[in-house]
């Protein structure tokens, strides 16, 4: 059996974040991507309020470019738990004239999320958006608070941040700002994973390997889909391929792997030489691409 | 596997980023996408050797100016430990990052460069973390590579540091001293072929070697009650658990307890985690308490053994660190938030303010502005439940909150 027990220390704080967001805020909200983080922080929730249910809802930001599998799994996850699904679409924003589709080889809708999301923040008056960001993902995301304040306009002011000393949380706000909490900022991918493992965690069949339809293009996998832009001369071949991290189909690449089971997968990401975020699109645009996003309100 | 965290301190251009991002590369830590990007702006930049710096620094400000501005998380592991590394700046007008991440850290590693020694900078981040009682403090004199690897630079630089140890107010704190050129790796993962003068470990294997128990502060059980869990459910008609983590040490089922502040005993009759009974709640743990008897309990309340009382008391002489902008004046109020506890405090008296590089106070401070360190004693407008800093870590800090801003504004260690 491998040592895990180095995950008590995070899981413990884990659950001491989501005990401080239900006392202190009125309307928190649970951001779900269908995505492993997201996944497990609802365990982590559902640890935190035992026997009660988890007292927030959970929320999708759907850009209708998710892969199908992860829509099937969120279905199931919420009716499983129990728990009160909220779900928007970036459609919607685009068909109300406030977002403008991309168009070109490289167009995705990840960044458009960022409207929907304040829109829905708003609608619901949500004071803590829940979310699985981690610190090791990436640079801008390694200087997040656990509490991250956030103006009226849902933005991230990076040089004004509070100081967060020892255990505690100050999630003092006016009206109209709201709170982005990250209660696993200090867990790795691997730590992630091995809790998964040790958990016995359910997670969309996509981060196994399967045979898919894909196609290369700067040295990523890019998968064959409606909602993908695709050049006449790349070719679509069949691999079995899996996903180390999973958003839109249009910013998330695949990896070449044969890792069926939560155990190879494990071992996979240890021997990895390839951070995580290697594979997403949307963090090679340039070097502070999330940063920029960050600051107009990404999660 | 264990988690250590660690703070780090050291002036502009001492060399902390290129340490840091020096044991990533030695421990296989940087992936090859992450080390493709420090190639490529290494080379960009004209260098001939591979800036390490650029593995920590992160925001566009920092990149531009070559600075690090704010504290900055970075993690990795080892077969033995996992290591979150609080990444804080050196210069005098970062101090409150400083106490920031040496807040939460177990051990710290202060960068002295050995071609400048013992700075005015040197006592300051050591001040620091004997006011946060950092408990496992490793001294890198960086750059040995620049003074030839010399062991009388080296012994010279360590006598200083000696000097300032006599200053403290913390004996039990354990100090190290390591020569290192975090550039050419020498004595960082790998012993170096450099210092064969030198008897000691590399500073991993020092990090790998130390005790997690012996670094923690450990002290009496306390036990904030975070949150209050009542299902209502059928099955769990009458459940009313106590939601919060165990502080200092820890608690067992039939221990005698008091709530503070009602004064009411009771007897901890099961302890949960998640869905599971434990016999004991160990330290730092996020269970859920529910006691034989019904008594009233709620958020900011504290359960504690029964002759193992906190000082209760509507009064309390702190030493704080401010943070913000904003000037401390005598007679303001602010929110003090102890733990998860929220009280409205008063400035009552500034005594004085402590220079934080050991030179001494000055008495004649009406005021504090940032990066301040200084002596106050609060009113309270309800008694809080406390022990001294030096006593309990966790139940002898609080934070300041400013009521108009709702801003974190300053941090205070209990000292009577």
């Amino acid at each position: 059996m491998k040592d895990t027990s180095h995950i008590n220390p995070l899981e413990n704080e884990a659950i001491y974040i989501f005990r401080e967001v239900a006392a202190q805020f009125e309307k928190p909200v649970l951001l779900f991507s269908g995505g492993k983080d997201s996944i497990t922080l609802v365990r982590l929730a559902q640890k935190a309020f035992w026997p009660a249910k988890i007292p927030f809802p959970l929320m999708h930001i759907d850009t209708g470019h998710n892969f199908p599998e992860t829509i099937e799994f969120r279905d199931r996850l919420v009716e499983e738990l129990g728990l009160e699904l909220i779900v928007r679409n970036v459609q919607d924003s685009i068909d109300a004239g406030k977002v403008k589709e991309e168009s070109g080889k490289y167009s995705s809708r990840n960044s458009l999320q960022t409207t929907t999301l304040l829109d829905a923040i708003e609608e619901f008056k949500f004071d803590a958006c829940i979310g699985g960001a981690r610190r090791d993902e990436e640079k801008a995301r390694a200087k997040e608070r656990i509490f991250s304040v956030r103006d009226d306009f849902g933005q991230w002011d990076e040089k004004n941040q509070r100081p967060e000393l020892f255990d505690m949380l100050n999630g003092q706000i006016e009206l109209e700002q709201n709170v982005r909490v990250f209660p696993i900022s200090n867990w790795t991918e691997l730590d992630v994973w091995s809790y998964i493992e040790k958990e016995g965690i359910e997670i969309p069949s996509i981060y196994f390997a399967h045979k898919r339809k894909v196609f290369l293009r700067d040295g990523l996998i890019w998968s064959h889909s409606d909602y993908v832009f695709q050049e006449e001369d790349e070719e679509v071949l069949e691999r079995m391929v899996r996903f180390r991290t999973v958003g839109d189909m249009s910013c998330t690449a695949a990896v070449f792997s044969e890792a069926a089971d939560i155990e190879s997968v494990v071992q996979e990401i240890r021997d990895s030489t390839i951070s995580e975020r290697g594979a997403r699109i949307d963090d090679k645009r340039s070097e502070a691409a999330m940063e920029k996003r960050k600051q107009q309100g990404y999660f | 596997m264990e988690v250590l965290k660690i703070a780090t301190a050291g002036s502009v251009d001492d060399g902390k980023s290129t340490l840091i991002g020096r044991l990533l590369y030695d421990t296989k830590s940087l992936t090859t996408d992450k080390l493709e990007a420090i190639e490529k702006t290494s080379k960009q930049k004209g260098y001939d050797y591979l800036d390490f710096s650029l593995a920590t620094d992160g925001l566009v400000a920092e990149r531009e100016q070559g600075i690090t501005i704010d504290v900055a998380h970075i993690y990795f592991a080892t077969k033995t430990k996992s290591y979150i590394i609080a990444d804080t700046p050196g210069h005098v007008e970062y101090t409150r990052n400083m106490v920031t991440g040496a807040s939460t850290s177990q051990a710290a590693i202060i960068l002295i460069d050995a071609r400048k020694g013992v700075i005015e900078q040197t006592n300051r981040h050591f001040f620091i973390n004997n006011l946060l009682r950092v408990k496992e403090v490793v001294v890198a004199i960086n750059k040995m590579d620049l003074v030839d690897f010399s062991e009388e630079k080296y012994n010279t630089i360590k006598a200083d540091f000696e000097q300032l140890m006599g200053k403290r107010d913390y004996e039990e704190q354990k100090i190290t001293f390591i020569p290192v050129s975090a550039l050419k790796g020498d004595n960082v993962v790998h012993k170096s072929v450099n210092t064969p003068w030198y008897k000691g470990e590399t500073l991993l294997k020092h990090l790998e070697g130390l005790d997690m128990a012996a670094v923690s502060n450990v002290g009496t059980p306390r036990f904030p009650v975070q949150y209050v869990v009542r299902p209502k459910t059928e099955e769990f008609h009458d459940f009313r658990g106590f939601a919060g983590k165990v502080y200092g040490g820890e608690l067992s089922v039939g221990d005698e307890v008091v709530a503070l502040p009602s004064q009411t005993r009771s007897k901890i009759k099961d302890i949960y985690f998640y869905d599971k009974k434990y016999e004991t709640a160990s330290r730092r743990s996020s269970v859920t308490i529910t006691l034989e008897d019904e008594i009233n309990v709620s958020r900011g309340d504290m359960l504690v053994k029964v002759d193992d009382l906190p000082t209760i008391e509507k009064q309390f002489t702190a030493t704080i660190s401010w943070m913000d902008s904003q000037r401390l004046t005598a007679g303001s109020k602010y929110v003090v938030q102890h733990g998860v506890n929220k009280v409205l405090a008063k400035v009552e008296t500034i005594h004085h303010k402590i220079n934080p590089d050991y030179s001494g106070i000055d008495t004649d401070a009406n005021d504090l502005g940032m990066n301040d360190i200084a002596q106050v004693t609060f009113k309270l407008n309800k008694p809080i439940f406390y022990d001294k800093f030096k006593e309990h870590r966790t139940n002898g800090s609080f934070i300041l909150i400013d009521k108009k801003s709702n801003s974190t504004v300053g941090a205070g260690f209990i000292t009577q």
